[in-house]
């Protein structure tokens, strides 16, 4: 192996240990910040010693106790200091003693406790949810500052920051690392789900840069809802999201056409679709109904993007079963961009007018004014009504929201046919 | 990006122990855990398969098992990983796991590109 082999190799292998690794260290000393920079001197080590040596057998094992013996350092000088300073009280002298003798038990315990503890203090209420996303990505994720620097298109410095920051503050706040119970975890991990989701969200549908998709982005979103999916098998609502993400993913390829164009959903060659994710998100959201109970909001958009999957033509779908659960989810999460959908759905099951109705109910939403599918969806519904004159106007003013220049001749071209009394579509 | 990786070795005449599948079942599970394990499968006896080759237009089938072949192919893993330098990685856990001798063959899966430009 070259020196860049055995680097691009420890990037690998730290992209598969750093989870574990900063896991385990944080039960151990106590403090995520810590644990990170311990775990980050093991990898200077490894970059250091192994393109000489080689890369260990078991490079997850090295990493591990080389952290360790840092850990243990660290916890020797942390304990030298405190009595110097004793206002420390000893309570933390023992916790910190505790913890020295816990160091080899942890070692064998299984890891995945740890684990969703890491996740639900990368979550934290205390922090902002753009500290959220980056801590998660970058201590679960194993993305490197850089990496996420560049997903969320933002300077590395200020990354960085956000970074140190969210550190600062969960030490600042002493949050325990646990995962919580009771009535707390259901909010708790509503704030964990919605990180997931965002990080998902911004690969699919990128709100900053040239690139209209980022697919990266969504794998790291798939990867951490599946590993979060096998640590909470009980909860109907982290299989939902995970659901949710490997259908929609699975379109990925059939959303963008031959000339970088965005293609929607009913337009979409279901060929190209992925047939494994469509698998693996069915599976998910099975295990989400078996779980019983009410469907939560990422289960029913499981369902609502599981029944789109189901359909092997745009003729197949069951637009009656969408009705039911956009309503659902209407009741659930209400928001405008939810009655749009809804609309869509209605005017499929039961005709323009009904589509048109709740279409119109929303029109005046402030926060839909700058939504190009609003007008969009509204002139169609008009023009399938007859109503020519009021759907040009509607289409022209899509075409005027609309940042996309395909789109914007597609609605064009769609006013103009509405100018000579045809649907155009 | 997905790899195939397709593992080949010498086949054995006796079918897995109750603790050899349930050793691999939990390997499975720790490793779709990490989200990086798409799907896998494993084989069995090639007695049970079959080669099916074309050549010069005259297609023939040869049925199992390979006794000619040192190392047949075992199963196979559909990998997520970032790099081909992960999949190697997880590959040689894989190994290391199974124990014995054997190779895997690592082969990166196309995948049309999802990216355009706005």
């Amino acid at each position: 192996m070259t020196p860049s082999d055995t680097h691009r190799a420890i990037d690998a292998i730290w992209r598969i240990e750093s989870a574990r690794l900063i896991a385990r260290l944080t039960r151990m000393v106590g403090d995520v910040g810590i644990a990170e920079d311990v775990a980050q001197d093991a990898l200077v080590a490894a970059l250091e010693t192994w393109p000489e040596s080689g890369v260990p057998d078991n490079p997850g094992a090295w990493l591990m106790a080389t952290a360790k013996h840092r850990a243990i350092d660290h916890l020797r000088r942390a304990k030298r200091l405190e009595r110097k300073h004793e206002e420390l009280g000893l309570e933390i002298e023992e916790r910190q003693e505790r913890a020295v003798q816990d160091l080899d038990v942890a070692i064998d315990d299984p890891v995945g406790d740890d684990l969703l503890r890491l996740v639900f203090i990368a979550c934290h209420p205390v922090l902002s949810t753009e500290a959220r996303v980056a801590l998660t990505l970058r201590l679960l994720g194993g993305l490197t500052t850089e990496e996420i620097a560049r997903a969320f298109l933002v300077p590395v410095p200020t990354i960085a920051q956000r970074i140190v920051r969210a550190k600062r503050s969960l030490t600042a706040a002493r949050v325990p690392f646990e995962v919580p119970r009771g009535e707390e975890l259901a909010a708790r991990l509503s704030s964990v789900l919605a990180v997931i989701y965002l990080v998902f969200n911004e690969g699919y549908s990128a709100t900053a840069g040239d690139a209209w998709v980022r697919p990266e982005l969504c794998e790291d979103a798939m990867r951490l809802g599946r590993m979060l999916a096998e640590l909470m098998p009980g909860e109907a609502e982290v299989h939902g999201l995970v659901a949710m993400m490997e259908i929609q993913a699975s379109r990925l390829r059939a959303r963008v056409g031959p000339s970088g164009e965005p293609v929607l959903l009913l337009d979409q060659d279901r060929s190209r679709w992925d047939k494994l994710l469509i698998g693996r998100g069915l599976a998910a959201l099975a295990r989400a109904e078996q779980l019983g109970g009410p469907h939560g909001p990422y289960a029913l958009q499981g369902a609502i993007a599981a029944c789109h999957a189901r359909a092997r033509t745009p003729e197949e779908t069951d637009w009656t079963r969408l009705t039911a659960l956009y309503d659902a989810l209407a009741q659930l999460t209400p928001s405008p961009v939810v009655e749009v959908n809804r609309a869509v759905a209605y005017a499929f099951a039961f005709g323009p007018a009904a589509g048109l109705e709740i279409v119109d109910a929303v029109a005046a939403e402030p926060a839909l004014q700058e939504y190009h599918l609003l007008p969009s969806v509204r002139g169609d519904l008009l023009a399938r009504l007859g109503r020519f004159g009021e759907a040009r106007v509607e289409f022209e003013r899509a075409a005027a929201l609309t940042r996309n220049t395909r789109e914007r001749e597609l609605l064009l071209g769609r006013a103009a046919a509405c100018a000579g009394g045809k649907p155009g579509a | 990006m997905r790899f195939l990786s397709i593992y080949k070795t010498v086949e054995r005449k006796t079918p897995p122990t109750q603790e050899e599948m349930d050793r691999m079942g939990k390997y499975i599970e720790e490793s779709m855990k990490s989200g990086a394990l798409l799907a896998t499968e494993g084989c069995l006896p090639s007695a049970l398969g079959a080669r099916i080759r074309s050549n010069g237009g005259k297609i023939t089938v040869i049925d199992g098992p390979f006794t000619e072949a040192k190392e047949v192919v075992g199963g196979f893993a559909l990998l997520q990983a970032g790099s081909k330098e992960e999949a190697v990685e997880l590959t040689k856990r894989f190994l290391a796991f199974v124990g014995g001798d054997g190779e895997c063959e690592l082969r990166q899966i196309y995948e049309a590109p999802a990216l355009a430009e706005r």
